[in-house]
């Protein structure tokens, strides 16, 4: 790997914005639970277990990207 | 890890993201992974059976009352999700779920000690430099172990989706949803060939993501700031703790829902 200016900004990027997005999910997701296990406290606790069921499907996109800039970073960029 | 010569941590970090590989090409085996993972689910199946075995309708030993809550929690997630007839997917969804989860379970174990001791075990059983060993004893931050896992679920799906719907009502499906016309069937087929080739991709991809991001954090922690590294490592590893078995739920779920889709007959 010659430029590892060029990685090391791709990395950043590439890290950055599959942070974003998962964040906004969770957020959302978070906030859409809490709204309905106030109305109805009764389904909290199955609501519960969807809700971590999706928080891991909207964590797969985070990790994935993570997993890919951490290769880059360690393995194609070593030196 | 400071054992002779130049350790750089560029080195360190390498060193420990290597597998054991024997072979080249095509035929290259990542034997640690293989090792690891047979052993695990050696361990899972001698454990379940043994308490199967011995099991008493009396006041339960702790050990039965373990297994008797992970096969009840299986039962339950498997009775709401699957809509279908099948005596496959609740020993399926079982073994899934505790083999990701005994795997993934290995990442908690500190980063060198089970290098290390195999580096000794080459070093003085075999005559071979410790750095010359590598060893990785999580298999699911290997990509191969996670691929093999959702292709073979991948196979079922298809294989369940043909047994049920016929070949013509799998094809069916695949060129005559969403949009019920001749013109669009080439439309059709093009996306709905897209979501299924997603559906291992993401299964696997997610899983590997997960826990290589988890190790690499570890052995980061683990290399760049000395004594610091144990309250560091306690705080990621408490956060790892939830990531665990919540990787090896969702695996479980998946695999329900997509055997549920492939089993579902309009």
């Amino acid at each position: 790997m010659e430029i590892l200016g060029n990685l090391y900004i791709a990395v950043g990027i590439l890290i950055g914005l599959c942070a974003l997005g998962p964040a906004i999910g969770f957020g959302l997701l978070g906030g859409k639970f809490l709204e309905s296990a106030a109305r109805q406290p009764e389904l909290a606790p199955q609501l519960q277990v969807k809700m971590f069921i999706v928080a891991g499907l909207i964590d797969a996109i985070a990790m994935i990207g993570v997993a890919i800039a951490l290769y880059m970073l360690f393995v194609l960029g070593a030196q | 890890m400071a054992s002779g010569g130049e350790q750089t941590i560029s080195g360190y970090i390498q060193h420990h993201l290597t597998n054991a590989t024997v072979g080249e090409g095509f035929w290259t085996f990542h034997v640690d992974t293989l090792a690891w993972s047979i052993g695990l689910g050696i361990l899972f199946l001698g454990l379940f059976r043994s308490v199967a075995k011995t099991a008493t309708t009396g006041v339960p030993g702790k050990l039965q009352a373990f297994v008797e809550i992970v096969v009840e929690f299986v039962d339950d997630t498997v009775k709401s999700t699957f809509h279908g007839k099948s005596n496959v997917i609740a020993p399926l969804a079982l073994t899934i779920f505790v083999w990701v989860l005994l795997m993934n379970l290995m990442d908690l174990i500190p980063v060198d000690f089970l290098p290390w001791i195999a580096g000794q075990v080459g070093y003085y059983a075999f005559g071979v430099d410790p750095h010359d060993v590598y060893m990785k004893v999580v298999p699911t931050t290997d990509v191969n172990m996670t691929f093999a896992l959702s292709i073979g679920v991948f196979i079922l799906m298809i294989f369940y989706s043909i047994k049920i719907k016929g070949f013509g009502g799998f094809m069916k499906e695949l060129y005559a949803h969403p949009f019920n016309t001749p013109w669009l069937y080439w439309f059709n087929f093009i996306l709905e060939l897209v979501a299924l080739l997603a559906k291992p991709l993401s299964l696997s991809l997610r899983l590997f993501g997960n826990l290589y991001a988890g190790e690499l954090i570890f052995i980061l922690i683990a290399a760049t700031i000395g004594i610091w590294q144990l309250p560091v490592h306690f705080i990621w590893a408490a956060f790892h703790l939830l990531v665990i078995p919540l990787q090896a739920f969702i695996f479980m779920m998946l695999t329900i829902v997509y055997l549920s889709m492939a089993h579902e007959d309009h």
